[in-house]
């Protein structure tokens, strides 16, 4: 599990969106799971993002009975199940749009595992969502982990993956700056600013 | 290279000055129409001018398409932009012409119309070229004039057919010309042609200062956030 | 192919589901439409003999505007929470979505129509003097022609400010070779003067030279970032 860090405008997104197959680098070129092609690979891709990128007028089931069909899934008990990992409940009829914002992100996570990818991109999934329902969500990041999935979440809060991520990966103004194993102590971190 | 662009200026003048003379008093006078009948080689050499621009254009826009090369794009945005030009004087020669020899302002006639329908495909590609943000008008250009392209020949044909059922009369005469009305016909062609030149090639020199502009800022306001700290 | 053809209608399906589950958008749609008929009908004020010569002219004229404002929303779903990122990274192939919303527009538009149509033939008195079951091939393949370039442009138009004036820019200028074959074809049928079949060649020419052209360069739109 990579955590990528640093403040508004270091460009994690734009580093996220681009192995996400997303955005096109201006220059270089990015391979994932050593190729060069993305869209080929995509279908082992999750992404999430702020935005829930779920319909707001249907239901939790609804939505990834429908996301699953464009990876060809027809599974219907694979949703119940997904829905379930993430700690919500499958019969839940009340349409997205009015969920509350840890239900939302969890709901989105759900629609970004529902084929089961063996690469997860995350874009700032805990903003705006409780503590709870964070903690369950780190939780079930770190399950995944070790059930061997790769990770990449990108956050401006480190602390939420202190001791479950493996890589911090620190970005200001566009550049990776340092890659570490651990988040550093606060004085070495004002040290690094300066 | 530089050395070059005053150079053609003067020969481009010249060739206009030339031009000018040989339509408004060299040619001969045509014998149903009068000195009205003059306006004919503003009229069809733009025209020519005109879909020969535009014909880059597409080709441009093609390369761009395959390639991703910003010089493509920077050709098919001046060839877009000299072609409107060159096919708004088609459209205002047409009706100026028509009006004293047959009376109207406007007849569906086939060329004319298809030039004006060229003419809308091409001002709408330039409002695309305004309104889309920076990053993607390139490639958004670039597929609309592929429509357009696809779409002339259905408008030739669609207008064609149209005034076989609804005969109008036709500007322009069809028929043959008179060899040395042809000959100045050509030398204007060739003088727009040279100054179609000439303003497309400083417009491309523009355009891609301005991309380097846009680039060099991109990369000092990166650094520049260094230096705040 | 399967799989094109099982998003296709996955996706078909779920706009319909949609549409009909709010039905503001549809209600506000017929209203606009049963307007634009009065409005016509208002303005333009023939004796019976006319109308048959404008009427086909009349009518697709309206036709165009309310499908305009349908096809303006075409994607307004899909921007609301970024869903068309969603789309992006799955490998569903790009113009399975671009049918699906192809052919919501065209099931919603040929509403309108049906609503519009009869309503121009009460206010009109409209006869067809020609064979009138050409009228419903000629209104397919008219709306299709529409329907097909104006949901490419309306994804177009996403990326650009001013979207909605954006879609009827880029449409209309496109659109004249069709609307031109569908307005001489229906007017051909009303009179009777001579047959529509060159125009109907035509229109169809036309669909498939632009639905080609469409299912061909919407991954490229899509993707454009």
């Amino acid at each position: 599990m990579y955590a990528i860090l640093g403040d508004n405008g270091a460009g994690k997104t734009t580093l996220l969106r681009a192995l996400a197959g997303l955005t096109k680098p201006t220059r270089g070129s990015i391979s994932v799971s050593g190729s060069v092609d993305i869209r080929s690979v995509c279908p082992y891709f999750g992404y999430m993002a702020h935005p829930s990128l779920l319909y707001d007028e249907m239901n939790g089931t609804e939505n990834l009975r429908y996301f699953a069909r464009l990876y060809g899934i027809r599974n219907e008990q694979r949703c119940a199940e997904v829905i379930r990992l993430v700690g919500l409940d499958p019969q839940l009829a009340r349409p997205v749009g009015q969920y509350s914002q840890g239900m939302r992100q969890r709901m989105s996570l759900a629609r970004a595992l529902i084929h089961d990818p063996k690469i997860l991109f995350l874009d700032e999934p805990f903003s705006n969502v409780d503590a709870s329902s964070t903690h369950e969500m780190v939780k079930l990041l770190v399950n995944m982990r070790d059930s061997g999935k790769t990770i990449v979440v990108v956050t401006h809060q480190a602390q939420l993956l202190e001791g479950a991520a493996d890589e911090f990966v620190w970005m200001r103004e566009g550049q990776i700056v340092s890659r570490t194993a651990a988040i550093p102590s606060p004085d070495r971190r004002e040290s690094e600013r300066q | 290279m530089k050395r070059a662009f005053p150079i053609l200026g003067v020969v481009t003048a010249g060739l206009l000055s030339y031009a000018l003379y040989e339509a408004l008093i060299g040619a001969p006078t045509e014998q149903t129409m009068g000195n009205v009948q003059r306006i004919f080689y503003y009229h069809v050499a733009s025209a020519w001018a005109a879909f020969l621009l535009f014909f880059i254009n597409f080709g441009a826009s093609v390369a761009y398409l395959i390639r991703r090369n910003p010089i493509a794009d920077a050709i098919a945005v001046t060839t877009a932009e000299v072609g409107v030009v060159f096919c708004t004087v088609v459209l205002v020669t047409g009706p100026l012409w028509a009006r004293p020899v047959w009376g109207i302002w406007w007849t569906w006639d086939v060329r004319l119309t298809s030039t004006l329908v060229l003419w809308l495909i091409y001002v709408s590609y330039l409002m695309l070229r305004r309104f889309s943000s920076s990053g993607q008008t390139p490639l958004l250009a670039a597929v609309l004039a592929v429509f357009g392209a696809l779409d002339v020949p259905l408008v030739y044909f669609s207008i064609w057919f149209f005034r076989t059922q609804h005969p109008q009369p036709v500007i322009g005469g069809g028929g043959s010309i008179d060899p040395r009305m042809m000959h100045v016909l050509l030398l204007n062609w060739a003088a727009f042609l040279c100054f179609a030149f000439l303003v497309c090639w400083s417009r491309y020199r523009l355009e891609r200062l301005q991309k380097d502009v846009e680039e060099a800022q991109a990369l000092e306001s990166m650094f520049q956030r260094g230096s705040t700290r | 192919m399967s799989l094109l053809a099982a998003i296709t209608g996955a996706a078909l399906a779920k706009d319909l589901r949609l549409e009909w589950r709010s039905k503001d958008a549809i209600n506000a749609m017929l209203f606009f439409a049963l307007l634009v008929v009065v409005i016509f009908s208002f303005s333009f004020n023939p004796t019976a003999e006319e109308s048959r010569q404008i009427a086909g002219g009349l009518i697709w004229v309206a036709f165009l505007f309310a499908a305009v404002v349908a096809l303006n929303q075409t994607w307004a779903r899909e921007l609301r929470n970024q869903v068309l990122d969603a789309y992006r990274v799955s490998p569903a192939p790009a113009s399975a979505l671009f049918l699906s919303k192809a052919l919501g527009n065209f099931i919603f538009v040929s509403v309108l129509e049906a609503l519009m149509a009869p309503l121009f033939i009460i206010f009109y008195s409209l006869r067809a003097l020609g064979p009138a079951w050409q009228l419903i091939p000629i209104g397919a393949l008219g709306t299709w022609a529409i329907v097909v370039n104006g949901t490419f442009f309306a994804a177009m138009s996403l990326r650009t400010r001013s979207r909605e004036i954006m879609l009827p820019l880029l449409l209309f200028p496109i659109s004249i070779p069709a609307l031109l074959a569908t307005v001489n074809a229906t007017s051909l049928i009303l009179t009777g003067e001579a047959s529509a079949k060159v125009w109907i060649a035509l229109l169809v020419a036309y669909d498939v030279v632009f639905t080609t052209g469409c299912l061909l360069l919407f991954e490229t739109v899509l993707h454009a970032e």
